[in-house]
């Protein structure tokens, strides 16, 4: 089994694991102590199917689409030559490592290496989130195939090249949703309608003006798909309107005949690894509970970005990973620091070390 | 009196644009300099950035084609949008590509180029 050791391994190479390790970096931890580990085939994360513009304007003070933005901390880390272990899933932390300021041990799996085992002193959780599936809705009716997770379709589209259906309808109207109406007329298919259950969408006014509004797409607020209709390949949805307590209201069922359903119904942070590490998880946010300094409720486990809670902007997530970056690199400095024979207490080191850096 | 979301950033002012022409127009509701322009723009001529993705090559094990995003550089006039889409479905493009590098010049007579945005190698 392939070992590594390193200072601060990276969980994620998207927008907020690149972010923390640059971070860690300009914080003094040498480049070849920082790993980030990417299940993907390239980093970037969920960007690199965002090729809308409208990212990056608190950051770069400019509009940039979603691969632009990536690939500008895409150079930086690859600049800096930060190792990056691609293809690489991590499967676990091994809860019982990473007591009083041992190294925790990551085990991971790729195609090149198989099991691998990563020993590190501060871990920064980044993996994002993921999208509420159907099975999360609930939606009674038959089992079609053309029913697919807004971003789902959008990677299929942009990354991949490949129209998942002609004739659209979208239930729930994130942004993600309402971005694809757009991507999808761009294509040639025709959207029908954008149907969502609460009486405001939940995406930015703006997507509503250029997505929806701009080519005459109906958003249909406090309606939802009652039914779904089909038997090998989707045939249509039944939308209903609902009433004040989200209940469909009788008499006010529409069919649709549609052959694609795209369901932009809502993130949830993607918590599989942090749970095996036994970090304390929010109901609420269904993210890792963090302090001031992104630090989990396990000593030196850092998360940012979408795992902790979802973000409207990619520019608060480099903010947030940033923070959590310097926050590991700090821990990995005390924890050497602790380990010095010359310092007898933590507190003199950390205070004599605060003096020489003013 | 025409209302209007600014779409300029994720903020989202709701703009009232009073007037119809070059002199008399005036926007009231935006929070910056853009809103102004944007709500202007929107009366005299709107304009849209187009972004879309294109295929750049097919791997022939998985059949699956890679393919590069691009973007008009600035915003083309709102009438041109499907234009320009299908002018940049004509391109064909080889790697490697750099962000940045211009595949299609002056698009639809627009004066305006359509650039890589992503980085495709060899």
């Amino acid at each position: 089994m392939n070992k590594y050791r390193v200072d601060i391994a990276v969980i994620g190479g998207g927008p907020a694991g690149l972010a923390a390790a640059m971070s860690a970096h300009e914080q003094g931890i040498h480049p070849s102590k920082i790993l980030i580990i990417e299940r993907d085939n390239v980093l970037g994360g969920i960007l690199n199917q965002c090729i809308h513009n409208g990212f990056g304007l608190h950051i770069f003070k400019k509009e940039l689409t979603g691969p632009e933005y990536a690939q500008r901390y895409i150079d930086m880390v690859e600049g800096a030559d930060i190792h990056c272990l691609l293809n690489t899933m991590v499967l676990n932390i091994d809860p019982k490592t990473g007591e009083n300021g041992s190294s925790y041990k990551i085990y991971a799996t790729s195609m090149k290496e198989g099991v691998i085992e990563v020993s590190a002193k501060a871990i920064v959780l980044a993996m994002g989130c993921r999208e509420r599936p159907r099975g999360a809705l609930n939606i009674p009716g038959t089992r079609p195939s053309g029913i697919y997770t807004a971003g789902t379709a959008q990677r299929l589209v942009n990354v991949e090249g490949k129209m998942p259906g002609k004739n659209f309808v979208i239930l729930g109207s994130g942004d993600i949703g309402l971005i694809m109406a757009r991507r999808l007329t761009f294509e040639g298919a025709k959207v029908h309608c954008v149907a969502e259950i609460q009486p405001k969408s939940g995406g930015l006014q703006r997507n509503i003006a250029q997505c929806l509004d701009d080519f005459d797409i109906p958003l249909l607020l406090s309606h939802t798909v009652t039914e779904i209709h089909g038997k090998e390949r989707l045939e249509g949805v039944t939308i209903t309107k609902v009433d004040e307590n989200l209940k469909p209201i009788e008499g006010t069922a529409k069919y649709w005949p549609c052959d694609t359903l795209l369901l932009s119904v809502g993130l949830i942070p993607e918590n599989e690894v942090s749970k095996t590490a036994e970090i304390e998880i929010l109901d609420s946010t269904g993210g890792p509970e963090v302090d001031e300094r992104l630090e989990t409720s396990r000593k030196g486990i850092f998360a940012c970005g979408n795992v902790v809670h979802v973000h409207d902007l990619v520019d608060h997530v480099t903010e947030q990973a940033y923070a959590a970056g310097r926050s590991a690199a700090e821990y990995v400095k005390n924890a050497e620091c602790v380990k010095n024979a010359e310092c007898v207490k933590k507190a003199e080191c950390v205070k004599k070390e605060e003096t020489e850096n003013n | 009196m025409r209302e209007m979301v600014c779409i300029n950033c994720p903020i989202g002012c709701n703009l009232k644009v009073y007037g119809d022409s070059e002199d008399s127009i005036r926007v009231e509701g935006n929070k910056c300099p853009r809103g102004e322009k944007y709500g202007r723009d929107e009366v005299l001529s709107p304009r849209r950035m187009v972004t879309s993705s294109i295929p750049l090559r097919k791997d022939e094990k998985t059949g699956i084609f890679e393919m590069v995003s691009v973007k008009t550089e600035s915003a083309v006039p709102k009438g041109l949008i499907f234009q320009v889409l299908s002018e940049i479905k004509k391109v064909k493009l080889k790697a490697p590509v750099e962000v940045g590098d211009v595949i299609l010049k002056n698009v639809s007579g627009t004066g305006i180029d359509v650039v890589a945005t992503q980085k495709r190698e060899q």
